[in-house]
């Protein structure tokens, strides 16, 4: 689904001056402003603009989850009945561990799996009890699922969308 | 860490200020100084515990679009596969799974018509097809560690 928020080309301007993060000083929306070459109310303003429209997710900080001891990230895939998965995706993605949860369209007959949630523990054990903890709250709704360990990174960069706006994004 | 760096992961998870002195308001929530905040972030981020400090982007709302693919790539021919995702600047995190479907990566770009584009060439470089699944709803997305 995309929904698309009218952005300007000052707010592109604001985007590119913040895609490497927030200046550490003490008036960071200012120092954006005097990169953008605006004033910093108006930084503000955009950027609150942006937060209410979802252009923004959120401003704040990213933990690295494999130096906090996270080290076991499985995408754990759902088979649950269509008409259920807004129902169950609502309370899956209100647990804590999870991190990204999705419908995904499925791919018949090799992919079946149309509920995707993100779930990481300290190691796979800590992984598969969670999962069992997500199983018993999907209940039989739950035709079929599987755990997906990551293997390796075979390629990890920010996201680059374009050339013109430089984006870092939580996907 | 010690108290100050959890309580600050902890509390800038949850969001950061927008205002003049905005590393000041969350001083005064937890009792410290506005330079010892920066600092501390400053730290946490050299020291690689924090990846980002700073607004996340929303693709698809900015007018992009990103997918998650996967495709079912034989060990014989893995690396070659794998190469060839890494020269195409569209595909921005590939990780190998241990499943049938052995590769996974999430494609961005900045229109659904480049979308397509960078999905026909993968599909004509590497010989396999993709299985394109993006998403339909999104439920929840974030990183809530309690530290």
């Amino acid at each position: 689904m995309t929904t698309e928020t009218a952005l300007d080309e000052i707010d592109r301007r604001i985007v590119l001056a913040t895609q490497s993060g927030l200046p550490l000083e003490p008036q960071p929306y200012r120092a954006v402003a005097r990169q953008v070459g605006i004033p910093a109310e108006e930084v503000m303003a955009r950027m609150l603009r942006m937060l209410e429209s979802g252009a923004i997710r959120r401003i704040g900080v990213v933990p690295n989850h494999y130096a906090l001891g996270y080290k076991a990230n499985g995408m754990t895939v759902w088979d649950v009945p269509d008409e259920r998965v807004d129902e169950l995706g609502e309370k899956v993605g209100a647990l804590d561990f999870v991190s990204h949860c999705y419908c995904r369209p499925r791919h018949l007959p090799d992919w079946n799996y149309n509920f995707f949630a993100m779930v990481h523990g300290h190691d796979r054990g800590e992984v598969g009890e969670l999962v069992r903890r997500i199983a018993e709250l999907i209940g039989d709704a739950d035709r079929g699922h599987e755990i997906l360990y990551s293997t390796r990174i075979l390629k990890k960069t920010g996201l680059r969308i374009g050339k013109k706006t430089g984006l870092h994004i939580e996907d | 860490m010690d108290e100050l760096d959890r309580a600050i992961i902890n509390e800038l998870q949850g969001g950061f200020p927008v205002c003049d002195r905005p590393f000041a308001e969350v001083a005064a929530q937890l009792h410290t100084t506005e330079q010892e905040i920066i600092s501390r972030i400053d730290q946490l981020l050299k020291r690689g515990i924090l990846s980002r400090f700073g607004p996340m982007y929303h693709a698809e709302r900015m007018g992009g679009s990103s997918s998650l693919a996967a495709m079912k790539i034989p060990a014989s021919d893995f690396e070659r596969v794998a190469e060839i995702l890494n020269g195409i600047p569209e595909v921005a995190h590939n990780y190998a799974r241990d499943h049938a479907l052995s590769m996974w990566f999430v494609l961005a770009t900045e229109t659904q018509q480049e979308h397509a584009a960078a999905l026909e060439i993968i599909e004509r470089e590497t010989g396999y097809p993709v299985y394109d699944m993006p998403k339909i709803e999104e439920y929840f997305i974030g990183l809530r560690f309690a530290v």
